[in-house]
């Protein structure tokens, strides 16, 4: 089941994805992409990192997550539906897993600061959290206009400990904090890691991102196997906004063409509106933050400007290995409204008494959509909880009160 | 002759680069900015092609390139405003300076055609890394007559500026000291060091110093071990704050205003 053996959906020798990956820094950027690049196989592989890395993941994240049969739901969407419990570790999302993994690496390359970009405040709060615990200095990049919508996630980031940025420039969201924590990491190049918070940038980050999220399908198969005597589901649902749950989620299944992989993508007010963040629907190949990927842009290749009423969502691109997933049929994109993640969530939160967060709720709204029949196993990767979200969701409760 | 090569054999010293946005602050100012640059004495000419997500890029030109943006800069009009300068009397060497994915959108080999057939001399893409450039673009941009610019900051290794000055033919981009462009750098025995450390690997090509460069103190500085060097943000500044009229006067006087010694002599 871990069998790494080549396949045309994982990073090949050179740091690509067929078509897509690489690493498209400017020069400024090349030792420290470097650095990485040679040391982070060696890092991670190193039975020392493992034991330090599973140890966290178990005593203070709160590992495995549970995989919970979400019967109630399972009822009314017709289907046997399963919750992998990520909005359960510590920090409620998937980031904290990530987070971890990489500052364990900085560590081990000797950075004394990190730094790191955030859309929804999930990531940024991860990564201060991280910080926190070993001791490091921590500058966080956030979007001006997610500063105001994810207010408690800066909060919370300000009494870890962080410096939270605002990001001023382009559109004031993720992709502008990305740019951001990029120049910062161009002018301190020795003594700062940049802590990516999804599947995106330049080569080894995808990979390394994605091995650190790889956790979420590999609990899976021992927990299905457990709990239904099989180790694949007849499908597997995530939301994507650069796509790190997605790719831990898809991880282990990538190469078992049984598993139909499903990923979400914010369609915000509907693909064609002109306000969506849905890439794979609107995008074309390119090159965004480090990598050759599919990213939304005009025909003079000017990067656009993405909407979505989920903070974690909202990208213009996504990463490079879930170009490849689109671009080969691996897996089916489907384009979720802001009005169909608002119903999910309300109705997870009414039929199972769990609050998703927006981005997650995008997944959870693929259920009807799937064609998923009685007796088939779907899991949805539950990457976070929606405290976050309570004030989006407050104004809406008017709407889903009876 | 490519127009660049011309430049370095005729000039070993105190070359002066000054790069602008296209299209910034009006639409139409390109050209007319190119020829007051040309008038004024500048050596070589960096036309910025404007792009939403300039990382290697500080506020000041990030900004120009928003603004352009906003005026409607594209690819396909640099080129229609490029048209014919060639034979209008620019003689000045043009490199475009630009990220890579505007010019993968427009069509590579297209954009390589469009440069030779208006006159662009070399290229300076950032984000297109030495290896892509070697496997895929080399042939390409050798057909059409374009010489290429690669990077090198004080963090790259003697072997890196080696590999990159073995596939680099207009100059090597000397970044004066690790951040993004307009940044404070004094230039400090660090930046002096490294410098001549830089001096001292006997590199083929030409190299010229940006990043902080503003004035003749700092031109004087950066170019004390090199062939010359580049000013980019102190020229857009210059441009931000002189209405259109006193343009001509203001650009004449900043570029003189840069090497006072060479216009005694
Ligand atoms: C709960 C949650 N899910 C999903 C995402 C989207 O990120 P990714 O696509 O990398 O999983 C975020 C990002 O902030 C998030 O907070």
């Amino acid at each position: 089941m871990t069998l790494l053996a080549p396949s045309p959906y994982r990073v090949d020798a050179g740091g690509y994805y067929g078509p897509f990956g690489g690493a498209y820094v400017p020069e400024m950027l090349y030792p420290n992409v470097e650095e990485l690049r040679d040391n982070y196989l060696r890092i991670i592989d190193d039975p020392e990192f493992q034991r330090e890395f599973t140890q966290l993941l178990t005593d203070y994240v709160g590992r495995p997550t549970p995989l919970f049969l979400a019967q109630r739901l399972s009822a009314e969407i017709g289907t046997t539906i399963y919750l992998k419990r990520e909005d359960l570790c510590h920090t409620g999302a998937h980031k904290i897993n990530n987070a971890l993994g990489q500052i364990l690496v900085a560590k081990r390359l000797g950075k004394q600061r990190i730094v790191a970009e955030t859309g929804a405040g999930q990531h940024g709060v991860a990564t201060a959290t991280a910080c926190a615990l070993m001791g490091l200095e921590c500058i966080i990049y956030m979007g001006e206009i997610d500063i105001e919508r994810q207010k408690p996630n800066v909060d919370r980031m300000r009494m870890l400990g962080a410096k939270v940025v605002p990001a001023k420039s382009g559109s004031k969201t993720l992709k502008d904090a990305t740019n951001e924590a990029m120049r910062h990491w161009i002018s301190n190049p020795t003594d700062t890691h940049y802590i990516i918070g999804s599947v995106v940038g330049p080569h080894p980050y995808p990979d390394m991102v994605a091995r650190f999220q790889s956790i979420i399908s590999a609990e899976t198969i021992s927990q299905l196997l457990q709990q239904t005597g099989r180790a694949t589901p007849d499908f597997m649902l995530a939301c994507v906004g650069g796509g790190s749950n997605a790719a831990g989620a898809f991880y282990h299944y990538l190469d078992e063409p049984n598993v139909r992989l499903v990923a979400a993508e914010a369609a915000g007010q509907g693909v064609t509106s002109g306000h969506s963040a849905a890439t794979t629907a609107l995008g074309k190949p390119g090159i965004l933050h480090g990598a050759s990927t599919i990213l939304m842009q005009t025909e003079d290749g000017q990067v656009t400007e993405p909407y979505s009423i989920s903070a974690g969502l909202d990208y213009p691109g996504i990463g490079p290995q879930h170009a490849q997933l689109f671009a080969t049929g691996r897996a089916e994109f489907l384009s979720i409204t802001d009005k169909q993640a608002l119903d999910a969530a309300f109705q997870l939160s009414r039929l199972e008494g769990i609050i998703p967060a927006l981005e997650t709720a995008h997944a959870l709204a693929c259920l009807p959509l799937i064609g998923a029949k009685k007796d088939d196993v779907v899991v949805v990767c539950l990457s976070g909880r929606g405290d976050k979200d309570l004030a989006t969701y407050t104004k809406h409760l008017d709407e889903y009160s009876a | 002759m490519n127009r660049l090569t011309s430049l370095f054999q005729h000039k070993t010293t105190d070359v002066l680069n000054v790069y602008f946005t296209a299209g910034f602050p009006q639409l139409g100012d390109t050209v007319p900015i190119l020829k007051a640059l040309q008038d004024a004495g500048a050596d070589l000419v960096e036309i910025g092609m404007p792009y939403s997500d300039p990382v290697a890029d500080g506020e000041t030109i990030q900004r120009s390139n928003q603004q352009a943006l906003e005026n409607g800069m594209t690819v396909a009009t640099l080129f229609e405003q490029l048209q014919g300068i060639r034979q209008q009397g620019i003689t000045v060497p043009i490199l475009l300076m630009g990220y890579l994915n505007p010019v993968v959108q427009f069509g590579v080999e297209k954009f390589c055609q469009q440069c030779q057939a208006v006159g662009v001399d070399g290229l300076i893409l950032p984000d297109l890394p030495l290896e892509v450039y070697a496997r895929e673009y080399q042939p390409l941009f050798a057909q059409y007559g374009l010489q290429v610019v690669f990077l090198v900051t004080p963090q790259t290794s003697a072997a890196r500026v080696r590999q990159l000055d073995a596939l680099a033919d207009g100059f090597i981009y000397l970044v004066a000291a690790a951040g993004t462009t307009g940044a404070q750098t004094d230039m400090n025995a660090d930046v002096d060091a490294y410098l001549s450390r830089t001096k001292a690997l006997g590199l083929r090509n030409p190299t010229l110093v940006g990043f902080g460069i503003s004035d003749a103190a700092s031109f004087a500085a950066a170019s004390r071990h090199t062939t010359g060097a580049i000013i980019g943000s102190a020229f857009i500044r210059l441009l931000q704050s002189t209405p259109a009229s006193e343009r001509p006067a203001a650009i004449q006087e900043f570029v003189a205003g840069i090497r006072p010694m060479a216009n005694l002599a």
